[in-house]
């Protein structure tokens, strides 16, 4: 075994860092990248493949099925577009949702506490900044291609009839920036899988209900004011004017919302860190 | 060059919620020194190494590490700790060349540098044949020497090993033992914890015994069974209906005595000709024994006998 | 130090009883394990109806512009989400607790020390489920009920319809997952490829017929679309003729008990070598 000290100049640079976060971050997410990428190297590419199936069969059943049923919609500038183009959108915004809590909540819950990967890495000079970050940059990299795979069908499918849709990719990523932030801090409050049961009760109501399979105008007016404080409905009606480059004041709430809930999100799952990695 | 310890343990404390876990233990180790911690399961042994490498926060007293607080300077204290922990928590997704090399990376470590130390570790831990198998298809034995390729992918100063062998089968412990024992021979601080005696006897310098979170004994094993036990152990059975009606009998020939439900324990320095005594006497016990005493006399006499779960 | 009794147990006895009832022990000791699990089961079971016939039911239905095979959409898409809920609880029973109870928990292999029998274990798995797709459907049947989403008494029969469905569905996944010996990614194919699909174009949103022909195979395919179809009809009198009737039962039983009869074999296989 060489005694020459490579680690040197690496406790160098960890020593000449300082504040609070010296505890907590050594400045390498980006090793915690490369093993996200590395594993996906040696994963079966099928698995990826199928997973584009889920949202665009979704999306053809019910397009054709219960397009076949309801004819035509409202659309974001109130004219009337087809149920596939209506729903489009709103389940391009879920999957997002999906894909974010799912990597947040499940994966993360799975790392801690079944698979130990993140005992391993915390072993090393790794800080839980540097872990966290990297696996949020894995979640969004993965949200990422599901997005641009799924836009894809909907370009092919002629569901969307503005270039803005284009920006509806980098959307999907706050939506999924916003959703998986919060779901880390959740996830440091859980203690078995039975909690995990509950994610859910909250994710599928929030998905049947935020006007993403009907108007909004369906609901009493005060109930409609319930659905307007979801995330998800914010997400789904601004992918929809994204898809139709229709754009009005509230298009900037929807906007402001997420990046809301990104800064709250990413506050609160720093504060909880410590409770997350370290017992 | 220093004589400077390598890890300072003053009153450390751990708590969770109602359950002291670690109750103001105090400790030092030199460098080069092989140190052991040895105690009961639950005892608090691994919290106190997890507390060590900073991924578990105190609830009081101080600690030093290479002369940092590790939950201040987290990063910069693991970088030159090795750790290997109970359970192995090797990366499951990655085969195992790869494991070292991310495990490396982890550190900042360069590819140029990690791509030859993977394959000296691989060789060091007799699984160079197995350099791109798949975690999961390797045996517990295999598994074990992996982690403990990947604790020393840093060319760590101390080298945390919690219970190194624990599950292990008799070839696959006495690698690991020399493996071990040449790191020491190589100036790497060992600390360890496990619950075999023998172990403690084969690597530690010196050791502490831990109990429901304290330290309850402390010395070389040595000292430890001069201190705790005598020389030799005579260890005899009358059935289960006799051994406490022999009580008497033998507390008249020598003083220290334990009578366990199937057994008799006398403690003498002369072992041999006290069994003679026995003999001369007539006690016909059904079986007999001379041993040396080991850690485990001076163990179970300081933790008690009762289970521990 | 405590001595174990002995007192003189007949164990020819024993193994006679477990020999005839192996599977009913085994269904009671599974039925228990489920107790941690309870009170997310029930509520679960009592508020997925509410709110699929509150989305779907109440909310699509209010855009769904005529009525649908002669009835009201809340009619038409009662029956079908009930079907739907039920099953889906039987394939997601029917495969990672079946890999678990192999893999992970290993209860198969303690189950097989004491004198249960391979093939009782299968059997015994399919009745415990059923306890928990009873409940299941007839807590969905009593929502639904308040919802005013049944025409007709006879739509009680949807229960027992919806657990038959429910069993055609979980015992030929639970027959696959007992073959397998690796947390692989079979599941993930299973649930992307095979059981989504089935959901998608089982009828229950909408009319198979809607669909192009090309597709509507999947749903013939599907234990779902069989119990929909069968629901429908005890519902509100769906017009099936009298043949394809007989085709939905005998498609459904044969499932069932072919999964089941395959399901002997697969878990001999893997617990005796």
């Amino acid at each position: 075994m060489t005694s020459g000290d490579v680690m040197a100049p690496i406790r160098e640079r960890l020593g000449r860092r300082s504040g609070v976060w010296r505890g907590l971050y050594a400045g390498n997410a980006r090793a915690v990248v490369e093993r996200g990428f590395r594993v996906i190297r040696t994963q079966n590419w099928a698995v990826i493949a199928t997973g584009f199936f889920e949202p665009v069969f979704y999306l053809l059943a019910m397009g054709v099925g219960m397009g076949a049923l309801v004819g035509s919609v409202p659309g974001p500038d109130g004219r009337p577009i087809s149920y596939a183009m209506y729903i489009a959108p709103a389940l391009l915004a879920t999957s997002a949702m999906n894909g974010a809590i799912y990597d947040s909540v499940n994966n993360t819950f799975f790392k801690l506490r079944y698979s130990k990967l993140y005992e391993g890495m915390l072993a090393t000079s790794l800080g839980p900044l540097d872990v966290a970050l990297g696996e949020i940059f894995m979640a969004l990299f993965r949200g990422l291609l599901y997005a641009m795979g799924f836009l894809a069908v909907i370009g092919l499918m002629g569901l969307a009839t503005s270039w803005w849709a284009l920006a509806m990719i980098p959307v999907a990523l706050l939506i999924a920036l916003g959703f998986a932030s919060l779901g880390f801090a959740v996830t440091s409050f859980m203690k078995s899988f039975q909690q995990l049961e509950l994610v859910p009760l909250v994710l599928l109501p929030m998905f049947l209900l935020s006007a993403t399979l009907f108007p909004i105008t369906v609901y009493p007016e005060p109930l409609q004011w319930v659905i307007m404080a979801l995330p998800l409905w914010h997400g789904v009606e601004l992918m929809r004017q994204l898809s139709v480059g229709f754009f009005d004041g509230a298009t900037v709430v929807h906007v402001g919302y997420f990046l809301v809930m990104s800064v709250i999100g990413i506050i609160a799952a720093s504060v909880r860190l410590r409770k997350l990695f370290l017992r | 060059m220093q004589r400077v310890p390598v890890i300072e343990a003053r009153e450390l404390t751990k708590t969770f919620g109602d359950f002291t876990a670690v109750d103001a233990i105090s400790f030092e180790v030199a460098p080069g020194e092989s140190f052991g911690l040895l105690g009961p399961n639950g005892a608090g042994k691994s919290t106190t190494m997890r507390m060590i490498g900073g991924t578990s926060l105190r609830t009081s007293g101080s600690l030093r590490v290479l002369g940092l607080d590790p939950e201040e300077h987290g990063p910069e204290v693991r970088a030159s700790l090795g750790v290997v922990p109970q359970q192995d928590a090797l990366d499951e997704e990655l085969r195992a060349r790869d494991n070292l090399i991310v495990y490396g990376r982890y550190f900042g470590l360069p590819l140029s540098y990690l791509g030859p130390k993977a394959d000296e570790l691989l060789e060091f831990a007799q699984l160079t044949e197995k350099a791109n198998a798949k975690v999961g298809a390797l045996s517990g034995g295999m598994k074990r020497r992996l982690t403990i390729a990947r604790g020393l992918v840093n060319e760590p100063r101390i080298l945390l090993l919690d219970e190194p062998t624990t599950g292990l089968d008799p070839q696959a412990r006495h690698i690991l033992w020399d493996r071990l024992f040449r790191l020491k021979e190589q100036g790497v601080t060992l600390v360890l914890t496990t619950h075999f005696m023998d172990e403690a006897e084969q690597l530690c310098d010196r050791l502490v015994v831990i109990d429901k979170g304290r330290i309850v004994a402390e010395g070389s094993p040595q000292e430890l069974i001069r201190q705790y036990a005598t020389r030799e152990v005579v260890e005899v059975r009358f059935g289960s209906a006799r051994n406490a009606e022999m009580e008497g009998v033998l507390r008249s020939i020598t003083e220290r005595i334990e009578v366990l439900p199937d057994r008799i324990l006398l403690y003498d320095d002369a072992g041999e000709s006290l069994l003679d005594e026995i003999n001369r006497r007539g006690l016909n016990p059904l079986t007999s024994l001379v041993r040396r005493s080991s850690l485990e006399d001076v163990f179970l006499r300081l933790t008690g006998r009762s289970l521990i779960d | 130090m405590t001595e174990v009794s002995f007192t003189g147990l007949d164990h020819a006895a024993l193994a006679r009883r477990t020999r005839r009832w192996g599977w009913l022990q085994y269904a009671g000791y599974r039925q228990a394990a489920e107790k941690p699990f309870f009170w997310t089961a029930f509520v679960t079971a009592l508020g997925n109806p509410v709110l699929y016939l509150v989305a779907m039911g109440l909310g699509l239905g209010s855009i769904v512009d005529a009525d649908v095979e002669g009835v009201r959409y809340l009619w038409f898409v009662a029956p079908g989400l009930l079907v739907a809920t039920v099953v889906s609880t039987g394939a997601q029973f029917g495969t990672w607790p079946i890999f678990a109870g192999f893999k992970w928990q290993r209860f198969y292999y303690s189950a097989h020390a004491a004198p249960i029998e391979p093939w009782q274990l299968p059997l015994g798995e399919g009745v415990a489920i059923s306890v928990r797709l009873l409940v299941q459907a007839a807590l969905f049947w009593l929502v639904a009920w308040a919802f005013g989403a049944w025409p007709s008494a006879s739509s009680l029969w949807i229960v027992p319809i919806a657990m038959l469905a429910a069993m055609a569905m979980f015992a030929p996944l639970m027959a696959y997952a007992a073959t397998l010996e690796e947390e692989g990614l079979q599941f993930t194919f299973v649930q992307r490829l095979v059981v989504m699909p089935m959901f998608l174009f089982a009828g229950t949103l909408f009319p198979l017929a809607s669909m192009p022909i090309y597709l509507q195979w999947i749903g013939w395919l599907s234990p779902m679309w069989h119990g929909t179809q069968l629901a429908r009809v005890a519902s509100y009198g769906l017009a099936v003729p009298g043949w394809l009737l007989a085709v939905h039962i005998v498609f459904l039983v044969a499932c069932v008990v072919g999964g089941l009869w395959v399901a002997a074999h697969t878990f001999t296989r893997r617990l005796v070598r």
